[in-house]
């Protein structure tokens, strides 16, 4: 399935990527929304920079990871100099394929005896 | 914010310009949440990371553009096979050009300041640099003030029995004083010492790298070996760098000259052998160091008004030791590279036009969904810095394996390895050359599509590439055309010069003869009766070899390694005497022969005899002159029983045989004296007795040449054979350099040809399917077909006309400034201009055959539908 090729070809996903997919999975944000949504979600431990942020997303764009989207939020939330990003269907599929590839890392990582088990 | 704004600057302009506003206000945010104590630590953080960010874009987008470019050539192979072999070609042949003139002409010596080391000459009539006497050498030098230092050197071969067999090598007797003066030490072991270099010293000798290597397998423990060479013991001292050369680069070995009174006595002040090395003194320079040997050889003129005569002094830079001929060979290739370089690139430079052209829909596409300007040329560049690249690349090994090729034009006669390598300097030069080739042919289709990112391309059916854009392809096509005029006329004169320096007679036979040379040692060969005992014997059973028709020694064989030798001639009552000993005008070349040198050279005797048996010591000494000599002595009478004194001795003319070039097809030689081998005192003249043996043979000479060889071993075992070759061969080495020139240079001009008429082939092409819509039309309208042939025709005829009448005129300039390499034909000479505007002509209508094909087949209904 070339699908399937072409998701296998961006894995594994650098960690930068991996965390902007996940701050879109639950809606549109823009650029300081993304690092901000970063930053909670890690309490404090990842802090995105800017060039690492829109380097990333220029390259997800390219990917077709990522679309610029024309829909605006509700007037009030809205900034109109502001870009805002919405992760498309093979983004979704790539963030599931990387978080499979994480499981099965952690699960093997488990047995071997490295990795704590789930309280 | 401002110092952000220009950190900002690091990435391209697309990212800059798409997410730049919004990266600044993160960062203002960031600054202010930060606060005063916190700054400072974010600045250092985001300095770090604009740096590595940016640098990252630009290696995203370099990956981008490489995989498209992959992509697109892909698309289109027979481009990039073309565009890749045309770069390959010219940066090929220009770095081997350049390595060869390089190593000859503009890299310094491999010694340290050698700016500061010239070449000290005597200078007499006929000889800008004649070779040193021992007197002279030490009056002269001694009262100089201009060098730290001086040294002298002359050839010194040896035999030296390797394994079982007696061999001569060839290398040089110094003065103690050249390698300190040259700035060099051994490698290995140590210099020469003021105490080995004294007559009577026991012998020393230092190894050249190569000797070193070939004969004692780079063994540091044959430092302090003694070794037999002439029957006399030599220790070997030292072992001398890889690099070092000196004089020559097929010098093996150096001993002391071991000097003595002897050899500054005064009947040696007329002896003209040593070379002189010198370093300046600081501060000193050459028109100084000039002018002080003109003063000082003034003074001994006055002192030794017969000797030096006419003696003044010369100085030369040593690095300035490249022959004019060398120089010229070697810029006229250079020339020739450059020129197919030229052709290469106009060509490389067409066919990006013509494919920018093409591809304009698929750039305004990029453009309309929103590639920026500077996103589509640094797309652009980067294709035709790759297409130069990989031909750089293949372009580097096409010079490493021609530059063995060109290596025979690097003269011996330099302090220089005998081949050049390509080396980091030759690979800096290919590689800038590379990089000018993408830049300079990848920025013409670059700057076109730059200054019009209009969208007429997206239109259905736009004719692009008229005006201004086809001018700038013509003109490159132009170019193309004046360049391989330029080297198929050089290449033309250089082939006629070969043929006639090759159809030069060179006053003997050369087909059919062996020669080698048997050393003779002194003392044991000292005396003419062990000499003529072992000649008789040797031709003898030479003579008797089935296939053998004639054989003779002489002293030297014409254009062997030693080619001089003349001797001052006195004819009593001449009218033309210069009274001048050391005249080039009153001297002649001094051969000692057995008889049947004649017979077995195929020199013709014009009068009277050979060389004869009974020409002993106790009869009137005879010679057999050449008709030159004749005519300069005796214009209009019979020579034969005439007189003469030379060689100390009185001599009358016995025959007369017709002038042989001794010095060399393309030189001037002196007239020359043949004398009898028998008559000279023991031990005198020894340099020039009967030493090579001439064979002439009614089978290929090479057959017999096991034979020969087992003969002089039956007559002396000791004795080492050198030299040995047929006659054609030695005469092939005398064209050599010039049999390479022509052959580089030939290959050239077909590379030219051929570029050029690909250039021709792709700029009509283009052209007739920019104009098929209008081709069609005109059928439509009733042209018929010879019109559109006399349409295409004219475009051909005018590149052609524009390109041959500049192409002649630069070639006759070119022809003019090698006239020195032309041997006599002239620049303009009408059968090559003639050549190369018919073979101009070939190339023109080889290239445009296919295009006024295309053109007559052009159906008027299609053509006109696609508008």
């Amino acid at each position: 399935m070339s699908d399937q090729a072409e998701i296998g070809e961006l894995l594994p996903l650098p960690p930068a990527t991996f965390h902007i997919l996940l701050a879109l999975a639950d809606g549109d944000r823009h650029g300081y929304a993304i690092i901000q949504d970063v930053e909670a979600r890690t309490n404090g431990e990842l802090r995105l920079s800017a060039g690492t942020l829109y380097r990333s997303i220029q390259r997800m764009l390219e990917q077709g990871l990522l679309v610029e989207t024309r829909d605006r939020p509700a007037p009030h939330e809205d900034d109109e100099r502001r870009r805002y990003y919405r992760i498309t269907a093979l983004g979704t599929a790539v963030a599931k394929a990387e978080a499979r590839r994480l499981t099965q890392l952690v699960r093997m990582a488990r047995a071997a005896g490295f990795a704590p088990t789930r309280a | 914010m401002r110092f952000y704004d220009l950190l900002l600057r690091l990435y391209p302009a697309s990212f800059r310009n798409e997410y730049g506003g919004e990266m600044r206000a993160l960062f203002a945010r960031r600054l202010q949440r930060a606060g005063g104590s916190g700054a400072a630590a974010l600045w250092i953080a985001t300095i770090g990371e604009v740096v590595f960010n940016a640098m990252a874009v630009h290696l995203d987008i370099l990956r981008q553009d490489l995989s498209y470019t992959g992509r697109v050539l892909k698309r289109a192979p027979g481009f990039a096979v073309t565009a890749v072999l045309i770069v390959a070609l010219g940066i090929g042949a220009t770095t081997a050009a350049f390595s060869v003139t390089d190593f000859v002409l503009l890299r310094p010596l491999p010694f340290p300041q050698p700016d500061r080391l010239v070449k000290i000459w005597e200078k007499t009539p006929g000889y800008s640099g004649m070779e040193f006497s021992g007197p002279n050498y030490r009056d002269w030098i001694g009262a100089s003030r201009s060098y730290v230092s001086t040294g002298f050197y002359h050839i010194e071969d040896v035999t030296m029995i390797t394994g079982t067999e007696p061999r001569r090598f060839h290398g040089y007797a110094v003065s103690a004083d050249l390698f300190p003066t040259l700035g060099v030490a051994p490698i290995v072991g140590r210099n020469f010492r003021a105490e080995d270099d004294r007559q009577g010293a026991p012998g020393t000798i230092i190894f050249s790298y190569r000797l070193w290597q070939t004969e004692f397998g780079g063994d540091p423990g044959v430092v302090g070996r003694t070794l037999t060479l002439d029957n006399e013991a030599f220790t070997v001292v030292g072992i001398m760098a890889r690099e070092f050369n000196f004089p020559r680069s097929d010098s093996l070995f150096w001993v002391p000259a071991r000097f003595g009174e002897r050899d500054y006595q005064a009947s040696e002040r007329t002896n003209n052998w040593l070379e002189v090395v010198g370093r300046l003194r600081p501060g000193v320079t050459l028109e100084q160091a000039r002018a002080e040997m003109e003063a000082i050889a003034a003074r001994s003129r006055e002192q030794y008004p017969k000797e030096n005569k006419d003696t003044g002094a010369a100085v030369y830079a040593l690095g300035d030791e490249v022959s004019e001929r060398s120089r010229l060979l070697l810029i006229a290739l250079s020339g020739a590279a450059a020129c197919l370089l030229l052709i290469a690139c106009a060509n490389l430079a067409n066919l990006l036009l013509a494919r920018a052209l093409s591809r304009r829909r698929e750039l305004a596409v990029r453009t309309a969904i929103g590639a920026g300007r500077e996103r589509l040329i640094r797309q652009l560049m980067t294709e035709s810095l790759l297409l130069a690249g990989v031909g750089g690349a293949i372009g580097i090994g096409v010079a490493v394996a021609g530059v063995p090729l060109l290596a025979q034009l690097v003269p011996a006669t330099l302090p220089i390895a005998a081949s050049p390598t390509v080396d980091v300097r030759v690979l800096a030069f290919a590689l800038a050359l590379t990089a000018v080739t993408g830049l300079a042919f990848g920025l013409a289709p670059v700057l076109r599509i730059g200054a019009s990112p209009d969208l007429d391309g997206l239109r259905e059916g736009t004719r692009s590439g008229g005006g201004q854009k086809e001018r700038l392809r013509s003109a490159l096509v132009v170019a193309e055309i004046v360049a391989s005029i330029v080297l198929l006329v050089s290449a033309g004169l250089l082939i006629r010069a070969l043929l006639t320096v090759q159809a030069i007679d060179p006053g003997f036979k050369a087909e059919g003869i062996l020669t080698l040379r048997t050393e003779l040692p002194m003392p044991e060969y000292r005396t003419v009766a062990t000499r003529e005992a072992f000649y008789t014997r040797v031709l003898q059973d030479v003579r008797s070899l089935p296939g053998v028709t004639a054989a003779g020694y002489v002293s030297f064989m014409p254009m062997s390694t030693f080619r001089g030798g003349i001797w001052p001639v006195s004819v009593k009552g001449d009218p033309n005497a210069t009274d001048d000993v050391r005249s080039s005008k009153s001297s002649a070349v001094i051969r000692y022969v057995t008889p049947g040198f004649f017979g077995a050279m195929a020199i013709p005797i014009k009068r009277g005899r050979d060389i004869s048996e009974s020409d002993g010591r106790d009869r009137q000494f005879a010679a057999v002159v050449s008709e030159s000599f004749a005519r300069r002595y005796w214009p209009n009478e019979d020579p034969i029983g005439r007189h003469f004194t030379f060689a100390f001795a009185d001599r009358e003319v016995v025959g007369v045989v017709g002038d042989i070039k001794f010095r060399g097809l393309e030189r001037q030689s002196e007239p020359q004296v043949y004398l009898s081998y028998k008559q000279v005192a023991d031990g005198a003249i020894t340099w020039y007795v009967p030493r090579a043996l001439a064979v002439r043979t009614s089978v290929p000479p090479t057959q017999v040449a096991p034979a020969v060889r087992d003969i002089v071993r039956r007559a002396d075992a000791k004795l080492p054979i050198t030299e040995m070759q047929t006659v054609v061969n030695m005469l092939e080495l005398e064209t050599a350099s010039r049999a390479v020139q022509v052959r580089v240079l030939a290959a050239f001009a077909a590379i030219a040809f051929i570029l050029a008429a690909v250039g021709i082939h792709g700029l009509l092409s283009f052209a007739v399917a920019q104009r098929t819509q209008e081709i069609g039309v005109r059928m439509a309208l009733g042209a018929q077909a010879s019109d559109i042939l006399a349409m295409v025709g004219r475009r051909c005829v005018t590149l052609a006309v524009a390109g041959v009448v500049p192409g002649v005129a630069l070639a006759y300039v070119a022809g003019r400034s090698m006239e020195a390499l032309l041997a006599g034909v002239k620049p303009a000479d009408a059968t090559t201009l003639a050549a190369a505007i018919g073979l101009a002509v070939v190339m023109t209508v080889a290239g445009s055959v296919a295009p006024t094909i295309r053109a007559l087949r052009i159906n008027p209904i299609t053509a006109i539908r696609t508008e």
